[in-house]
């Protein structure tokens, strides 16, 4: 029974500490009644604010129509992969092979497509189901080779690679002009490609929430040994879990393939999604450990990434700059998240 | 009967645990299991339980033999079993935990609604109302989680449920709700099976008791026909037929004392290591002699009382104090497995004096080292990890001796470890407390305890409860552990 962290039942001390809370529930201080999720919007609405005042004092216009469908375009892709990501790190693991399958993915999407609109369907239908193989493949590996997910995930990601690399080295294919609407086309002030998050993130939440496999995948995070003591076929979880992510980075693939209108072999790295996106699923207050937070979170740990990028774009700030002040926010974020639970364990 | 066992025996890696041991509960009997620490309770309710399987011997449940290939099977049969260590998620609800696993499901989607209610009817049903189902089990009390344990149990049909230490971590007031919650499983019908080694429960719930000893059954009797000092008698009494090593020349000057020494755990410890002395320290599990332990060492530094030489606030301090501790768990406390025997022998050497510096020990000076500890095959480069509990512990050892410890305090210093060895250790022990070192030994085996102690302290709940001269009985050592029973 080692290696499992759990509050003090553990060493069964004759505790004569204060008496025990025993009205539960109740009663507790306020700031330790918002949850992480509140935490990482309250950020955001802060960032916005700050960033507005200071767009303001540059003699600038934050919140233009312009700038809000910008921050949606620019998170929608990100907002994917993270979703997708949230689930790989909620049941304990993580996914490093996103960004090179994003890579891959686009390509697929883009060479089955060949610019005719009869290929959506079955370049569509080929991205997912290659996806969906990747996911099963680093899934299969973690559980029935007992290979750590890091490494699992971190090979998976060198062998797509490879293969890319090999074929391709520039973009290729073409995707047809209506697929490309994906990318470009709104509705009002909402871009489609926001929309195409949203629906993921509300399919993702609802998975969590309300199926069992959801429950299952907190559970397996939480405290694998309960949950086959409970009787959940954990190895399962993790399949689905690893499965669930790569679809997700393989609708990433699409979105960016119809934007790019063409695959592209970097596309993927050159966005950095892969540890972006356990960056921003980190910032919306999941455990890192697994088994604590979810997609709201995420969403929010997107978007706020999102706004900094915005209000540095409108300030015209130095790139190298912009990167240190996210390497800040983010390491800050995770202390925040820290500390509250460090206060939670002491109670 | 609702549950009958036949002829258990079990062994693990040729050691055995469990010989023909007979155990038959009926429904609504709260049926308690006593022993001494590896008297094979907890093995006999984990093959119960599914954990693991008998070698010989029959289980039946109502009548109908079962053989468990996992616990989820055993579960389903109706036996349940509540660990001290609660096997619950901290970050999900009350409801989400009893269910989890079995989640109730209307057209696709768990109904969250329903597991509320289930479990809120259960709550109900036990008298609880200190929480509902919607709160996050990381915000109860460890009386409350147990709770949610037996709210799980019910809620998959359990007849019957096993409770191992249920006391253990629970403050007084607490152990008379559990007494209640007790009382109403008897009501439902449900039998169980309650391991304990405080008297004081065992007769306050139990109709009859089962006492084990050596994993063999000694007797199961009525509880009313039995008094405290029997059940004493017949969980403690053996031959003593093991060697210990003579004891040693008179005890000489004070090397450490603590005057009201207490923090969260502990409270008034008087106490005094003399040089040339071996200290023995016995209580249950939970008695406080760990933290007894951890608190001379700095680990869990106490808060209030006098020490001398000092009262060290780090582990440094009393390093540097002359105050050394083998600890309770080697593998996860006293050795850094994957590395060779060399650099856990020099680990505190080198993190007192600098790395680059082996002091005596570098280089050769580690054969010696190795020698002194009695290693054989001293190999230094070897990995601490495929060593034998019994070496591995005299490496923890040798770990120490390269500091020349004033004070060393052995937590549990022969667990796990085979008979040779053992008699290798307690040489050792009596060895270097003959050499002027002040030993304090802190173990659950008695035999083991008064065989080497020069005196003996008993802890109980935090304090100590008395002290005994040398070659004290079992039974008194017992009878102060566990406290006295008036009835």
């Amino acid at each position: 029974m080692t290696g499992r962290s759990r509050p003090a039942a553990a060493t069964g001390t004759a505790a004569p500490d204060a008496p025990a809370p025993r009205e539960g529930g109740k009663g507790r201080a306020l700031a330790g009644r918002i949850g992480s999720t509140q935490v990482i919007y309250l950020a955001l609405a802060g960032v916005m604010l700050v960033g507005w005042v200071l767009v303001a004092l540059d003699g600038g216009d934050f919140l233009t129509l312009e700038t809000i469908v910008g921050i949606q375009q620019r998170s929608a892709a990100l907002g994917i992969v993270a979703v997708g990501q949230t689930l790989a790190i909620l049941v304990g693991s993580l996914d490093l092979s996103v960004a090179y399958l994003i890579s891959l993915t686009s390509l697929v999407a883009a060479e089955i497509m060949a610019g005719q609109d009869g290929g959506i369907v079955p370049g569509v239908a080929a991205v997912l189901a290659v996806s969906a193989l990747i996911g099963l493949v680093n899934g299969l590996v973690i559980t029935r080779l007992h290979v750590h997910a890091f490494i699992a995930t971190l090979g998976t990601a060198l062998i797509v690679k490879g293969i890319v690399d090999h074929l391709y080295d520039g973009p290729a294919g073409s995707v047809p002009d209506s697929f490309q609407r994906l990318g470009y086309d709104r509705i009002g002030p909402v871009p489609v490609s926001a929309l195409l998050w949203a629906a993921v993130a509300l399919a993702v939440w609802f998975l969590l929430r309300r199926t069992r496999l959801g429950y299952r995948i907190y559970a397996v995070g939480g405290d694998e040994e309960v949950a086959r003591l409970s009787g959940v076929r954990t190895g399962r979880i993790v399949v689905a879990a690893h499965i669930l992510c790569s679809v997700c980075a393989g609708v990433a693939g699409l979105l960016l393939a119809s934007r790019l209108g063409a695959g592209a072999p970097t596309v993927g790295t050159d966005g950095g999604y892969d540890l972006e996106s356990i960056a921003a699923v980190v910032l919306g207050g999941t455990a890192l450990a697994g088994g604590r937070g979810g997609v709201a979170g995420t969403v929010g740990g997107v978007l706020l990434l999102a706004v900094l990028d915005s209000v540095f774009n409108q300030l015209e700030v130095n790139a190298f700059f912009k990167d240190v002040v996210r390497g800040v926010v983010i390491v800050a974020a995770v202390a925040v998240y820290a500390r509250r639970g460090a206060r939670r364990r002491s109670r | 009967m609702i549950l009958r066992m036949r002829g258990i025996a079990k062994s693990f890696l040729g050691i055995r645990v469990l010989s023909g041991v007979d155990l038959d509960v009926a429904a609504g009997e709260v049926h308690a299991v006593v022993g001494e620490n590896g008297a094979g309770k907890s093995t006999l309710m984990k093959i119960l339980a599914g954990v693991h399987a008998p070698d010989e011997g029959s289980v039946e449940i109502d009548g109908t033999e079962v053989s468990f290939a996992h616990p989820v099977e055993a579960q389903r049969a109706g036996v349940a079993i509540i660990y001290q260590e609660f096997n619950l998620l901290p970050e999900r609800s009350v409801a989400e935990n009893v269910f989890l696993g079995r989640e109730p499901v209307r057209r696709w989607l768990v109904d969250r609604e329903a597991m509320e209610t289930a479990t809120a009817r259960l709550l109900q049903e036990l008298g609880e109302t200190s929480f509902t189902p919607r709160d996050l089990v990381r915000h109860l009390s460890i009386a409350q989680q147990q709770v949610v344990e037996i709210v799980k149990a019910l809620s998959q049909d359990a007849r019957i449920i096993v409770m191992d230490e249920p006391t253990a971590a629970l403050a007084e007031h607490e152990v008379e709700l559990l007494y209640r919650l007790v009382a109403r499983l008897r009501e439902r019908g449900i039998a169980v099976l309650y391991i304990s080694h405080r008297l004081r429960e065992v007769f306050d719930l139990s109709n009859r008791v089962t006492v084990l000893k050596d994993g063999a059954l000694v007797r199961t009797a009525d509880t009313a026909e039995i008094t405290s000092d029997e059940l004493v008698r017949l969980m403690v009494g053996r031959d003593l037929g093991t060697y210990f090593p003579d004891r040693g020349a008179r005890p000489g000057e004070v090397r450490l004392s603590v005057r009201g020494g207490g923090n969260a755990v502990l409270d008034g410890i008087d106490l005094e290591l003399r040089e040339r002395e071996i200290l023995g320290v016995a209580g249950l599990q939970g008695s406080g002699r760990t933290e007894l332990a951890k608190a001379l060492f700095g680990a869990e530094p106490f808060t209030r009382g006098t020490m001398s030489p000092l009262r060290p606030t780090s582990v440094r301090q009393a390093v540097a104090a002359g105050i050394g501790l083998v600890t309770e768990d080697r593998k996860a406390e006293g050795l850094a497995l994957r590395q060779s025997v060399r650099d856990n022998a020099l680990l505190v050497s080198r993190s007192v004096r600098g790395a680059g510096n082996g002091g005596r020990a570098g280089g050769s000076g580690v054969l010696e080292l190795l020698e002194a500890v009695r290693l054989h095959p001293p190999r230094p480069e070897q990995e601490v990890r495929y060593l034998s509990g019994g070496n591995q512990q005299k490496v923890v050892l040798a770990k120490w001796m390269t500091v020349a410890p004033k004070v060393l305090i052995f937590d549990e210093p022969t667990r796990g470890v085979d008979v040779g060895a053992k008699a290798a250790i307690h040489d050792l022990m009596r060895g270097l407390a003959e050499d002027g070192m002040a030993i304090m030994m802190i173990s659950s085996e008695l035999p083991e305890l008064i065989g080497m102690s020069d005196r003996v302290v008993v802890m109980r709940e935090g304090r100590i409860a008395g002290a005994l001269p040398a070659g004290a009985s079992e039974e008194a050592v017992m009878r102060l552990a566990a406290g006295e029973v008036t009835s």
